[in-house]
C-alpha cells in the first residue's frame, strides 16, 4: 500500500534530525496556527499564494532563499565544527551516514534552493521594472516556476524527518549514487526533488528569455536596456541551453535506479564518466547562471553610487554574451585528473582561463565607472567593493585550478573548496546583500537601518575571510574535501581557525537579522517618499516605493540609455514634471491558484514516486494535469483597471515627486 | 627529470622564499609545497609560477579598484566630477588587453605543462619502472606488485630513486590515487585503467589519500607511503613473502566486500591476472552494502559505519 514507507523511515534514534525536525514543525505550526487566529489567510491567499504579479513572485522567491540560505548555513556550521571535532583519532558528534548526508544537502540547499531563488527573485522583481513594462510574458508561469522551486525545497527538507537525504554530494556521481552502493531512497529524494525545482528553473528561463526579447517599453533597445536586465537574459539563455541537459542527465539516472537501465552502471556497458562530462554540460554553466545577475546587480550600485553612467556598457554587455557563451565550453576542467591525455587537457584549461577576460573586463569597467565619479559609501557599495577584492582574489585561484598540472595537486582538495566558496560566496552571495540593501525600499517602502548593515557587511567579510584562507591552506598541505573525519594531527590548528571564521559569519547573520527587525521598528524614520531613494538611474525608480501592481501607470517612452536619468535631468532642468498623461484603463492578468496547486500535486508525486507508491504518484499527476487543463480553459484571463484608479495612483507619485523637485530647488536656493 | 627533481625542489623553495610566501610554505610540510620527487616538484613550480603571473594583475587591480573609491569618494572635493563620462577608447582597449595578454601568457603555461607533466608519460631514467598495480576498493586500496608477486593492503612502499609506474583502478565505485608529496594524483575508476608514472627521490614517511569522496568508510581510505632505499626495497619485499597470506580469487572477493580502517598488511602471493580480471570487470565489481534489514525503510545502515 507505502512502497517503502512504514515508521521505520522516521529517524527516532537520531537525536540532531529528530529534534531539528520537531522544532521546525512546531514553528510552521505556530505561523500557520497565527495566521488562522489573526485571520491573514484571506489576504495571504488572495495577495500573495495565487499572485501572478512578478513583484510579489520576486519576494516570494527571496524568501524561499532566505529560508533555504539559513538551512544551508546551518549545515555549513555543522561541518566545519564536525571536522574540528574530529581530529586524530576522534570521531566528533556526526556519524558518516549523517555527515554525509549533511554535506550533501549543503551543496544541494545553497545552488538549488538559496542561490537559484534569490537570483531569480531579483530577477523577477527588476525586469519588468527596468523594461517599463507592466509583467513577465507569462505571469501565471512564473507563479507556477515559483511554486515548483518551493516544491522542491519542501521534497529536501522532507527528508530530514521521513527517510535520508542522499549521501553522495551535491552531484550524485555514479556508481555511487547507482542502486547497488545507495539503495536507500536519499538519491531518490536528490533527484525527484532537483527534478521538480529544475523544470520550474527552465520555465524562469524561457518566461524571462520572452520577456526580454519581446516586451520592451517604447524606445527601450537592446543597447538601451540597464545592464541588469541584460546580465537575466544572459542567464536566462544559458538556463534554456542547459537546464535539459540536466533534467536529461538525472532522468538517465532514474532510469537506472527505477528500472534497472544501465546508463551509468559498472556492469552491462555503462559509462558513469559520461554522467561526470553530461552533469558539468550543465553544472559549470550553472556558475554563470548564478554569477551574471550578480555582475548585473554590481553595475548598477556601481553606477548609481558614484553619480555616473557605468563605464563601457557595450564593452560589458559584450563580456556578458562572451563569457555566457565560453561557459559553456569549459565543463572538462571538472575532471582533468581523469586522465583525459595532454591535448584535450590543454585546451580546457586555456578555454577556462579565457573566461577571465570576461570577468577582468567586467572589473577594470567597475573600477573606471567610480574614476570621476562621487562615491558613496552606502552598505550596497561596501558589499560591491568586498565583492572586488573577494571575487578577484577568488578568480585568481580558479586560474589555478585551470593549469591542468597545479590542478594535479589541488583537484576535489580544501583548496578547491575554498576557491569556489570564494566566488560564490563572494561572487553571488555578496550581489545578493548588496542588491538587497539597494532594492529593498523599492519592494517594501522603506530602507534599511545603515549601521546595522555596516556591521553586518564587516563581520560577514572578516568572517568570510577568516574561514576560507585556512581551507586553502589546508588544500595545499593534501587535504581532501568531504572527510567526516581527520586521521593527520597538523591539520588541527588550521581546521580550529576556520570554526572561529565561522562564529564571526555568525555574528554577521545575527546582525543581518538584527537590521531587519530595527528597520521594521523604525519603518517610519526610513520611508522612501519619493521613490527614488539613491539618486537611481534606471526605470524601477520612476515607480514609487512600492510599486504599484501595474507598475507604470502609462508606459515610459525611452530616449536614450539610462532611461530613468534622463527623465529626472530634464525635469530638474525644467523644474517641473512631464505634463500630466491621459491616463486609461489597464489590463491586468487575473490571479490564479493553478501555481500553488499544480505544485502541490507535484510534490506528492515526488514523494510517491521516492516511496515506490504507484497508485499515489498515478492519481497526483493526474491530479497535476487536470490543474492545467482547467487553468487552460480559463474564461477570465484579465481585468481591468479603471482609468479613475491608475489616476489616483499616478497622481501621488507624482506629488511627491514635485515636492521632492520643490525641496531640491530650495536646498539649491539657501546654497547660491 | 630526475637528476633535475631535487635542482627543481630547490629553485621551488627559493622561489617560495622570493615570494615571501615563507609562511604559507611552512605551513604546508608534508603537503604539496614540499615533494620529494620530480613530478611532484613540477606541479609546485608551475602551481606557482602561475601565482606568481597572477599576483602580479591581481595586486595591482585590487589596489586600483580601492585607490579609485578613496580618491573618488563623494566628500573629496578637489577631485573632479565627470557626471557623463562613461567612455574612452584607450582605456576600453587597455581593460581588453590586460586580461588577454595574461591570459596568453597563463595559456602557455597551460599548454607546455600539460604536455610536459602528462601523467601517462613515462619518466625519463635508466632504471625500468618498478610496476605497481592499484586498485580502489570500499573502502582501503590494493597494491599489488607483479614483479615481486606480492600485494598489500592500505600500504605503499616504493624504493627511492626509482619511477614506478601504477596502474590504477577501481573494484566499486570513483576514488582518486594521491599521494601529495609525490604529486600528480589521478581517478582510480571502474572498468578503466588510469596510467600514473611517480618517483620519489629520497627516502621518505608520506600518507597517501583518495581525493574523491567514495561513500561512508571515505575518511579512511588513507595509506601509509613509504620510499626506502633500493636495498630496503628489496628486503621488505622478502619480508611480505612471509607473511603467509595469499591473495586468490576468493581472498578477493572477501576483500571486495564493505569495511573501513582496515590496518596495513601484506599477501605473500598473488593471482597475477588479478588485476586485469578486475580492471575488466571480469571480477564483480564490489557488491556494496548489504540490504537493509526490514525495520529500517529508505534509510540505508552501513555495515561498518558505526564506532
Amino acid at each position: 500500500m507505502f512502497g517503502k514507507l512504514d515508521w521505520s523511515a522516521i529517524p527516532i534514534t537520531q537525536p540532531i534530525p529528530m529534534i531539528t525536525s520537531v522544532v521546525i514543525i512546531l514553528v510552521i505550526l505556530g505561523v500557520l496556527g497565527l495566521v488562522a487566529a489573526k485571520g491573514w489567510w484571506p489576504y495571504l491567499w488572495r495577495e500573495w499564494i495565487t499572485s501572478v504579479d512578478h513583484k510579489r513572485i520576486g519576494v516570494m522567491y527571496g524568501l524561499l532563499g532566505v529560508v533555504m540560505l539559513i538551512r544551508g548555513f546551518a549545515d555549513a556550521i555543522m561541518m566545519r565544527t564536525q571536522q574540528a571535532a574530529a581530529i586524530g583519532g576522534a570521531q566528533g558528534y556526526l556519524e558518516p551516514e549523517h555527515y554525509n548526508q549533511i554535506f550533501s544537502a549543503h551543496g544541494t540547499i545553497m545552488i538549488f534552493f538559496a542561490a537559484m531563488p534569490l537570483v531569480i527573485a531579483f530577477m523577477n522583481f527588476l525586469v519588468p521594472l527596468q523594461l517599463g513594462v507592466r509583467d513577465v510574458a507569462f505571469p501565471t508561469l512564473n507563479s507556477v516556476s515559483f511554486w515548483l522551486t518551493a516544491s522542491g525545497a519542501l521534497l529536501v527538507n522532507i527528508s530530514l524527518f521521513v527517510g535520508e537525504f542522499a549521501r553522495t554530494g551535491w552531484l550524485p556521481y555514479p556508481p555511487l549514487s547507482e542502486g547497488t552502493y545507495s539503495p536507500g531512497v536519499g538519491v531518490d529524494y536528490y533527484l525527484w526533488a532537483v527534478q521538480i525545482s529544475g523544470i520550474g528553473t527552465l520555465m524562469t528561463g524561457i518566461n524571462f528569455v520572452t520577456t526580454v526579447l519581446k516586451m520592451r517599453c517604447p524606445g527601450m533597445s537592446y543597447l538601451r536596456m540597464p545592464m541588469f536586465t541584460w546580465t537575466a537574459l544572459a542567464s536566462s539563455l544559458l538556463i534554456v541551453a542547459v537546464f535539459p541537459i540536466l533534467t536529461a542527465t538525472l532522468a538517465m539516472l532514474t532510469l537506472d535506479r527505477y528500472f534497472g537501465f544501465h546508463f551509468f552502471t559498472n556492469d552491462a556497458g555503462g559509462a558513469p564518466m559520461m554522467f561526470m562530462n553530461l552533469i558539468w554540460a550543465w553544472g559549470h554553466p550553472e556558475v554563470y547562471i548564478l554569477v551574471l545577475p550578480a555582475f548585473g546587480i554590481f553595475s548598477e550600485i556601481f553606477s548609481t553610487f558614484s553619480g555616473k553612467p557605468l563605464f563601457g556598457y557595450r564593452s560589458m554587455v559584450a563580456a556578458t554574451l562572451f563569457i555566457c557563451i565560453v561557459a559553456m565550453m569549459t565543463w572538462l576542467h571538472h575532471f582533468f585528473t581523469m586522465g583525459a591525455g595532454a591535448a584535450v587537457n590543454t585546451a580546457f584549461g586555456i578555454s577556462t582561463s579565457i573566461i577571465a577576460v570576461g570577468t577582468g573586463v567586467k572589473i577594470y569597467n567597475w573600477i573606471f565607472t567610480m574614476y570621476g565619479g562621487r562615491v558613496r559609501m552606502t552598505v550596497p557599495m561596501l558589499w560591491s567593493m568586498g565583492f572586488i577584492f573577494t571575487f578577484v582574489i577568488g578568480g585568481m585561484t580558479g586560474v589555478l585550478l585551470a593549469v591542468p598540472p597545479a590542478d594535479f595537486l589541488t583537484h576535489n582538495s580544501m583548496f578547491l573548496v575554498a576557491h569556489f566558496h570564494n566566488v560564490i560566496v563572494g561572487g553571488v552571495v555578496f550581489a545578493l546583500f548588496a542588491g538587497l540593501e539597494f532594492w529593498f525600499p523599492k519592494a517594501f517602502g522603506f530602507r534599511l537601518h545603515e549601521g546595522w548593515g555596516k556591521a553586518a557587511f564587516w563581520f560577514a567579510f572578516i568572517g568570510f575571510w577568516v574561514t576560507f584562507t585556512p581551507l586553502y591552506i589546508l588544500g595545499l598541505q593534501g587535504m581532501t574535501r568531504r572527510l567526516q573525519h581527520v586521521n593527520i594531527e597538523e591539520w588541527r590548528p588550521m581546521l580550529l581557525l576556520s570554526v572561529v571564521g565561522v562564529a564571526i559569519l555568525v555574528v554577521g547573520a545575527i546582525c543581518q537579522v538584527i537590521q531587519l527587525v530595527v528597520s521594521i521598528l523604525q519603518r517610519d524614520r526610513l520611508r522612501d517618499t519619493t521613490g527614488d531613494p539613491w539618486d537611481g538611474r534606471s526605470l524601477e525608480w520612476a515607480t514609487p516605493s512600492p510599486a504599484p501592481f501595474f507598475n507604470f501607470a502609462v508606459m515610459p517612452n525611452v530616449e536614450g540609455e539610462e532611461a530613468y536619468w534622463g527623465i529626472k535631468q530634464r525635469a530638474i532642468e525644467t523644474q517641473q514634471l512631464a505634463p500630466e498623461p491621459k491616463y486609461e484603463a489597464i489590463e491586468m492578468p487575473v490571479n490564479s491558484p493553478v501555481g500553488v496547486y499544480t505544485a502541490f500535486f507535484a510534490s506528492v508525486t515526488g514523494f510517491a514516486l521516492i516511496w515506490h507508491i504507484w497508485w499515489l504518484a498515478a492519481l497526483a499527476l493526474i491530479g497535476a494535469y487536470a490543474g492545467f487543463v482547467v487553468f487552460a480553459w480559463r474564461e477570465v484571463h484579465e481585468f481591468e483597471v479603471p482609468a479613475e484608479e491608475v489616476a489616483r495612483v499616478d497622481r501621488a507619485r507624482r506629488a511627491a515627486r514635485e515636492a521632492a523637485l520643490a525641496r531640491m530647488a530650495q536646498a539649491e536656493g539657501t546654497a547660491s | 627529470m630526475s637528476p633535475n627533481a631535487t635542482q627543481s625542489g630547490r629553485r621551488l623553495r627559493a622561489r617560495l622564499g622570493l615570494a615571501g610566501l615563507g609562511l604559507l610554505a611552512s605551513g604546508c610540510s608534508g603537503g604539496v609545497f614540499d615533494p620529494v620527487g620530480p613530478v611532484g616538484a613540477n606541479d609546485a613550480e608551475i602551481l606557482i609560477n602561475a601565482l606568481m603571473i597572477m599576483l602580479g594583475i591581481v595586486v595591482p587591480t585590487i589596489l586600483l579598484a580601492f585607490w579609485m573609491a578613496w580618491r573618488y569618494r563623494a566628500s573629496n572635493t578637489k577631485a573632479q566630477y565627470l557626471p557623463n563620462w562613461s567612455y574612452s577608447g584607450r582605456i576600453e582597449a587597455v581593460v581588453w588587453s590586460i586580461p588577454i595578454l595574461t591570459i596568453m601568457f597563463i595559456g602557455g603555461v597551460i599548454w607546455i605543462g600539460s604536455y610536459r607533466l602528462d601523467p601517462f608519460k613515462p619518466l625519463p631514467s635508466k632504471v625500468p619502472p618498478l610496476e605497481v598495480q592499484v586498485v580502489s576498493l570500499d573502502w582501503k586500496w590494493l597494491f599489488i606488485y607483479p614483479q615481486q608477486g606480492i600485494a598489500t593492503v592500505n600500504q605503499l612502499v616504493v624504493p627511492a630513486g626509482r619511477p614506478v609506474h601504477f596502474s590504477i583502478t577501481s573494484a566499486s565505485v570513483f576514488n582518486v590515487f594521491f599521494v601529495p608529496r609525490m604529486g600528480s594524483m589521478i581517478y582510480a575508476m571502474p572498468g578503466m585503467v588510469s596510467q600514473l608514472h611517480l618517483q620519489a627521490d629520497k627516502p621518505a614517511d608520506m600518507f597517501g589519500i583518495s581525493a574523491h569522496f567514495s561513500g561512508d568508510g571515505f575518511s579512511d581510505m588513507q595509506f601509509q607511503v613509504r620510499s626506502v632505499p633500493q636495498g630496503e626495497f628489496a628486503a621488505w619485499a622478502q619480508s611480505a613473502k612471509g607473511s603467509g597470506l595469499a591473495l586468490d580469487r576468493a581472498a578477493y572477493a572477501q576483500l571486495a566486500k564493505q569495511s573501513h580502517n582496515v590496518k596495513p598488511y601484506a599477501y605473500a602471493a598473488v593471482d597475477p591476472q588479478l588485476f586485469k580480471a578486475v580492471a575488466v570487470l571480469h571480477e564483480p565489481p564490489g557488491p556494496g552494502p548489504e540490504p537493509a534489514g526490514p525495520g529500517h525503510a529508505g534509510r540505508e545502515i552501513t555495515t561498518v559505519g558505526r564506532h
